[in-house]
């Protein structure tokens, strides 16, 4: 039976545990600034020596943490794109911009382990050399932006932030930026424009990479909260000790969001694939199951922007077989690891560890009509494709589930769905186009039959379509 | 001439804000929080006031203002309802909670964007996924955060705000 592993929440939700610095300390507060800063360069032989602040980038590259926001792409690899040799200053940001339809996890960190975002923070920046930073939370969480200031100016007054950290010699600045409810905002470049005073229009890459050219066209890095509070771990436990959490290539834990029809929704800390998505839906000690009568439809796993899984689907995964031998296992969907490569063998991703679950009472077609609607008000509007095809989309749902559908709509949104993908400046193209694609192909027959229900009540009614059919549907 | 004036201690905690920065324009949305806060709404005087602060044009701010949802160029209620519309609320009855709260203000609730009560108290507002998604339906009455917000619940949080 997979159970919780708590080492982000693992004060979190004690009686008696409260966000302000006595507290943290008297929990082991900034024990891992102090064990850092005490570090003296290591000799390597051969002449060589390591600062140790490249062996804690180091520490974090063997720790295998994997960035907790969404792409899940490695934060030691990330760390080690920043150019340090331009001579500019390196800038780091927290992405605290929490918007994935589905995620409420760094909620409960800022609500309630403030310090250990900052620590995480403050080590981070140590190690990456930054001199300023900044907490980009989004605007809608103007309790957990008091929370943060707080915390800061707690951190500063017992040195542990602002000139000579604790008498080494080590100055750093980190401020708390509040968003204004755009959700493109947590797209790393367009935050970073965001945070310049601009409207968030992502940049394209490349040339802009935060790495080199982020922040004032500074070298920056742009961490989530989570994986930020990862690296005061890491450093607490080591990098290898920490890889030794969750399984290979997906390390340490996570905090899983879960939402929807579900007994006990709620967030849960486990292993990174220790617990199936089966078991993290269903097992008493996290959703608890399905309410009582009700049969499972389909799934969101990772957040609104993930590709749907409908209940029954079978997935073919490369896995180690009873030999240690690679080999194809026909996995079910309450089988998959909830992991990074697990999700993404079966076409889909982890994303923010979002899981939706719809049960068999919902209307499908209403539930893509919600988040298309999410995606048509939260589009920058910078690229044609997403700006129009967002709206289209939009539209087309909007109109089938108020009496207006046809039965070619089915087709026509996968038309446009596919016209996104691909042919924009950042992901959000693909965070659009991927809930209707696989929404549409996995339920086709519901979306089809719900169109032509429409067409048929229309013409028994004797009144012309009200809508004329798309140019791309006549053929 | 510009009535539009801005009080010392906002003015110094603006202060405060832009020294946060290195370059002036990145305390834009700082600065447009503090204002709206203070004033309840972003006029076309703040907006000019603020450009002048930094030193940037006025559409440089006016462009932001009509970017970001979370800015109004018109006064809002003395209490404003935001509530989440986005999946996993609407799956826990946000609809049922907007219709109820449209119904006990009197405003439509299939009209989109902000509606303000007639005497000004109250306003109403369907916004994007307010991240709690645990605790659906959620929603915010001003800057209070509440969670699991049935029709009891909601009548009980309209009646402090009225009391």
């Amino acid at each position: 039976m997979p159970q919780e592993y708590r080492l982000i929440l693992k004060h979190a939700d004690q009686p008696g545990y409260t966000p302000d610095i006595d507290c943290y300390l008297k929990h082991g507060g900034y024990g891992a600034l102090k064990k850092v800063l005490a570090l003296k360069p290591r000799d390597l032989g051969e002449g060589k020596t390591q600062s140790p602040q490249e062996f804690i980038r180091e520490e974090v590259k063997l720790s295998g943490l994997r960035g907790r926001g969404g792409a899940g792409f490695s934060a030691g690899l990330k760390w080690s794109f920043v150019d340090r040799k331009g001579g500019k200053p390196i800038y780091l940001i927290c992405n605290a911009d929490e918007s994935e339809p589905g995620t409420f996890k760094d909620r409960q960190i800022i609500h309630k382990d403030p310090h250990q975002l900052v620590e995480g923070m403050i080590l981070s920046c140590w190690a990456n050399d930054v001199k300023l930073a900044y907490i980009y939370i989004r605007g809608e969480m103007p309790e957990g932006a008091k929370l943060l200031n707080k915390a800061l100016k707690e951190a500063r007054e017992r040195k542990f932030l602002g000139k000579d950290i604790l008498g080494s010699g080590y100055d750093l600045e980190i401020h708390v930026h509040r968003g204004a409810g755009a959700y493109i905002c947590g797209e790393e470049t367009g935050l970073i424009e965001s945070l310049e005073g601009k409207r968030a229009y992502p940049r394209i890459k490349p040339p802009y990479f935060p790495a080199v050219l982020g922040l004032y066209m500074c070298p920056t890095i742009v961490n989530n909260v989570e994986t930020l509070c990862h690296v005061t771990h890491i450093v607490n436990m080591g990098g290898a000790e920490y890889a030794k959490l969750g399984t290979p290539n997906n390390t340490g834990t996570r905090i899983v969001s879960l939402s929807g029809d579900v007994k006990k929704p709620g967030y849960f800390e486990v292993e990174v694939g220790k617990a199936t998505i089966g078991e993290l839906i269903n097992d008493p000690a996290f959703g608890g199951g399905l309410r009582d009568g009700r049969k499972l439809q389909a799934i969101i796993p990772g957040g609104s922007s993930s590709k749907v899984l409908k209940a029954g689907e079978k997935f073919k995964l490369k896995k180690k077989n009873k030999d240690g031998e690679m080999a194809i296992v026909e996995t079910d969907l309450l089988d998959l690891p909830y992991d990074f490569d697990s999700l993404m063998g079966a076409g889909t991703m982890s994303g923010s560890g979002a899981i939706i679950v719809i049960d068999d009472s919902r209307d499908i077609v209403d539930c893509l009509a919600n988040l298309a609607e999410f995606y048509a008000h939260e589009s920058c509007g910078q690229c044609t494709p997403c700006r129009e095809g967002s709206l289209w989309m939009n539209k087309a749902l909007h109109r089938m589930t108020h009496g207006e559908g046809r039965k070619a709509d089915a087709d026509y949104l996968l038309h446009i769905a596919q016209n996104i993908q691909g042919r924009t400046i950042c992901a959000f193209g693909e965070a659009c186009a991927w809930p209707v694609l696989s929404f549409v192909k996995k339920f086709k027959p519901e979306f089809e039959a719900r169109g032509a229900a429409d067409e048929a009540k229309r013409k028994g009614a004797g009144t012309s379509q009200k809508f004329a059919a798309h140019p791309d549907q006549q053929t | 001439m510009s009535t539009f004036a801005v009080p010392s201690e906002l003015e110094s905690e603006i202060d405060e804000l832009i020294s946060h920065y290195p370059e002036k324009r990145s305390a834009s949305l700082m600065l447009l929080h503090a204002v709206q806060e203070h004033f309840g709404w972003v006029s076309k005087d703040a907006i000019e006031w603020i450009a002048a602060k930094l030193e940037l044009k006025p559409i440089n701010i006016f462009e932001l203002v009509t970017f970001y949802p979370m800015f109004r160029q018109e006064p809002a209620g003395k209490y404003q309802f935001k509530v989440c519309r986005t999946l996993s609320c609407a799956l826990g009855g946000s609809d049922k909670l907007f219709k109820h709260l449209c119904g006990k203000f009197s405003l439509d609730a299939h009209k989109h964007g902000l509606q303000t009560t007639k005497d000004g108290r109250f306003s109403v507002e369907f916004v994007e996924c307010l991240a709690s998604c645990g605790t659906a339906p959620v929603m915010m009455c001003n800057e209070g955060f509440y969670e699991g917000v049935t029709n009891a619940k909601a009548d009980e949080i309209v009646t402090k705000c009225s009391a």
